[in-house]
């Protein structure tokens, strides 16, 4: 066992007051931010998190200081510095935990951020059906203010920054960070044609930083210790720590924050392995917009590059588990419900894609047809991948492709049986363990 | 007959009463002074009127409209773009089943079902007002990221971790008769109306609000935990 947890955003959790000013204060909270204010100009901070090489914790990757890099100085337009905390891809849970216990290493890190791209103005765009996270962010704001870490003239260093918590309404697209953009206008929120891209013309037309609320919460960590620390965790292309968050058909399913490039099979050792009397079938790495793996995959370092290597997405390292109890069929057609309900609507790939996905599956799944169905479905992700006007339709066909390539045999069992062989009852968690099975 | 179903034309909002515009200008104002330009407070003034109304009705919509000098076609198009504002009066509670992938196949779907017996209404249907005064409306949701303690509901948003048929029964129950609930991670439930004026923006004043539930669930420190035993720290 050579795993190393790396408890930092997740480290004081179990206090019960971790998500008050004072707790966070305990753990050393809002020291970085005088650093950054006091003792660096923003190019510096700019510099030390470009080199400590954190990346996109919102499934892109993209390097976060280098995303900082672009917004243009001296230009004369007010800047906006956006956290992306619409967490809503499936399998994703993660960022709700920690705006829920931790929410105020978020506005260090939004602190640090907007001092860094000259930022006046930021806005944390959460997603609306998580009530109480909306509760605790206010809070932790209103409590920011009130010690001087935000309004004007923080910690007497002549930098003024206001914070808005904006609360969404149900729409998983405004996760893409121009629709998200496009709705924190007030707008229907539909992705935007880039090039511009939001370093240059992002809310209001003028230049913004759009971040995931994991990256963000990452920076006052990395100024604390500093670029080199941030470095002995993960691999040399995808440094750092994250949350592995297992969910599904294991035994103790949860947040795990460990360095990047630890496995499944590591993480299954720590989580009591796949339920009892059960064994792995699939899994997402990423969420369900990430190409399905299997039991072949316990091994692959989960970070961005061998992920990647082996034919899937690292995302947000969602790692939703199932069991052979599971249809792969009956899991796949839900999601294709899901972004042929989350489509917004803009572009004809994937709103008329989706919908024909979701007839064909419904048939597949009832058994009827024949093989050739099998090929429709295909053709018609072949209709969608890369053609869509954003990453939903690259997502949606994700599941769908990876399930065939892995599971055709499944599929056809449907046709042959007439319908789904499986039964359903047996993947709930209140389904009898089997005893002796295995 | 609700401006959703195929009918006569809707005669045109009058919008609200004085009064209560004159109330929910206070609210309004200080959404609309957050942003740098009107037009983004759109989001949380829908949520505002639902706070009023219990849904985004025509009179909702002409209030943003006239609060954000917008056309009502221009709100309705935003209002019916998000599947968080109603079209039609939700009960005192909106109870969510999340049947995505993950929580469907852990017993989600079989929650639904349970759940549209046992209230006899179907998806996105209010029941009748209980003897104790009260209303849910049912839905099924998407995933809600918390996936860690599927099966998983909400009432008002707000969190029901790992449920089974048995206890979400009890939960809708519970809330038909008036007894207190409260969330798994979060404080007792409000109503409805009340929950969409958090999401307004405004602080739930209640003591110990932002207290309940505690910092974090049994699931999201699972790995604190077993670092923790190694003794393994960052």
């Amino acid at each position: 066992m050579t795993l190393k947890l790396a408890p930092v955003l997740s480290r004081a959790w179990d206090e019960q007051d971790s998500y008050t000013i004072d707790g966070y204060r305990r753990r050393d909270g809002y020291t970085a931010v005088r650093k950054a204010l006091t003792q660096m100009t923003p190019d510096e901070v700019i510099a030390e998190v470009k080199e400590s090489g954190l990346r996109g914790r919102g499934g892109g990757g993209f390097p976060t200081g280098v995303k900082w890099s672009f917004i243009p100085q001296g230009d004369g337009k007010p800047h906006y510095f956006v956290v992306n905390a619409d967490e809503s891809e499936p399998g994703t849970c993660k960022d709700i935990p920690t705006m829920l216990a931790n929410p105020h290493e978020l506005i260090e890190g939004i602190i640090i951020g907007s001092y860094a791209i000259r930022s006046g103005h930021a806005f944390i765009y959460v997603r609306g059906e998580v009530t109480h996270v909306v509760r605790r962010l206010l809070a932790a704001v209103r409590e920011a203010y009130a010690a001087g870490l935000l309004g004007k003239d923080i910690l007497g260093s002549g930098f003024d920054l206001e914070l808005v918590v904006h609360v969404g309404a149900g729409a998983y697209i405004c996760g893409e960070e121009t629709a998200l953009l496009d709705s924190l206008e007030g707008r229907r929120g539909q992705p935007r044609n880039r090039p511009p891209f939001p370093a240059v013309e992002g809310l209001y037309a003028s230049p913004t930083v759009v971040n995931n609320v994991e990256s963000v919460a990452s920076v006052p960590s990395i100024l604390r210790n500093g670029k080199d620390w941030f470095r002995t965790f993960g691999s040399e292309k995808s440094p750092g720590f994250g949350f592995f968050s297992l969910s599904g058909h294991v035994t103790r399913p949860g947040q795990y924050e460990a360095g990047l490039g630890v496995t499944l099979g590591e993480l299954l050792e720590l989580a009591g392995g796949i339920r009892h009397g059960h064994r792995l079938k699939f899994w997402t790495p990423g969420g369900s917009s990430t190409p399905l793996f299997t039991d072949e995959h316990l091994d692959v370092p989960l970070d961005f590059e061998n992920v990647a290597a082996a034919g899937s997405i690292l995302g947000t390292r969602a790692l939703q588990i199932f069991d052979e109890t599971t249809c792969v069929v009956r899991a796949a057609l839900r999601w294709t419900e899901f972004y042929a309900h989350e489509s917004c609507g803009k572009c004809t790939p994937c709103r008329e894609g989706t919908y024909w996905l979701v007839q064909a599956y419904r048939r597949l799944e009832a058994g009827q047809g024949d093989e050739a169905e099998l090929e429709k479905l295909l053709d018609i992700c072949d209709n969608i991948n890369g053609r869509a006007f954003c990453a939903l339709g690259d997502g949606a066909v994700a599941p769908i492709v990876s399930s065939i390539k892995y599971f055709r045999d499944e599929y056809l069992d449907h046709l042959r049986h007439g319908g789904c062989p499986f039964d359903p009852a047996r993947t709930t968690v209140w389904a009898p363990a089997l005893t002796g099975a295995f | 007959m609700s401006s959703t179903e195929i009918g006569m034309p809707v005669v045109p909002p009058k919008g609200y009463p004085q009064e209560v515009r004159d109330r929910l200008d206070r609210d309004a104002d200080a959404v609309i002074a957050r942003y740098p330009v009107d037009r983004s407070a759109l989001l949380p003034l829908l949520h505002l009127v639902q706070a009023e109304e219990g849904y985004v009705s025509g009179d909702g919509i002409k209030y943003c409209a006239d609060k954000l000098d917008l056309t009502t076609a221009e709100v309705s198009g935003v209002a019916t773009f998000y599947s968080m504002y109603k079209r039609q009066q939700v009960g005192d509670f909106h109870v969510g089943v999340c049947t995505n992938t993950l929580c469907a196949v852990l017993g989600g779907d079989e929650i639904f079902a349970a759940l549209k017996q046992h209230l006899g209404v179907g998806n996105d249907q209010r029941t009748e007002v209980s003897a104790e005064g009260r209303s849910l409306t049912l839905e099924h949701i998407e995933c809600n990221a918390a996936c860690d303690f599927a099966p998983v509901m909400t009432v008002n948003w707000e969190f029901f971790d790992n449920m089974t048929p048995e206890k979400a029964k009890q939960l809708v129950d519970d809330l038909l008769a008036g007894r207190p609930v409260i969330a798994t991670r979060g404080p007792a439930v409000c109503s409805f109306r009340e929950t969409e004026r958090i999401l307004a923006g405004f602080e739930d004043l209640r003591e110990d609000a932002v207290r309940g539930g505690g910092s974090a669930g049994p699931e999201s420190l699972v790995g604190l935990r077993v670092a923790q035993a190694r003794g393994e720290t960052a």
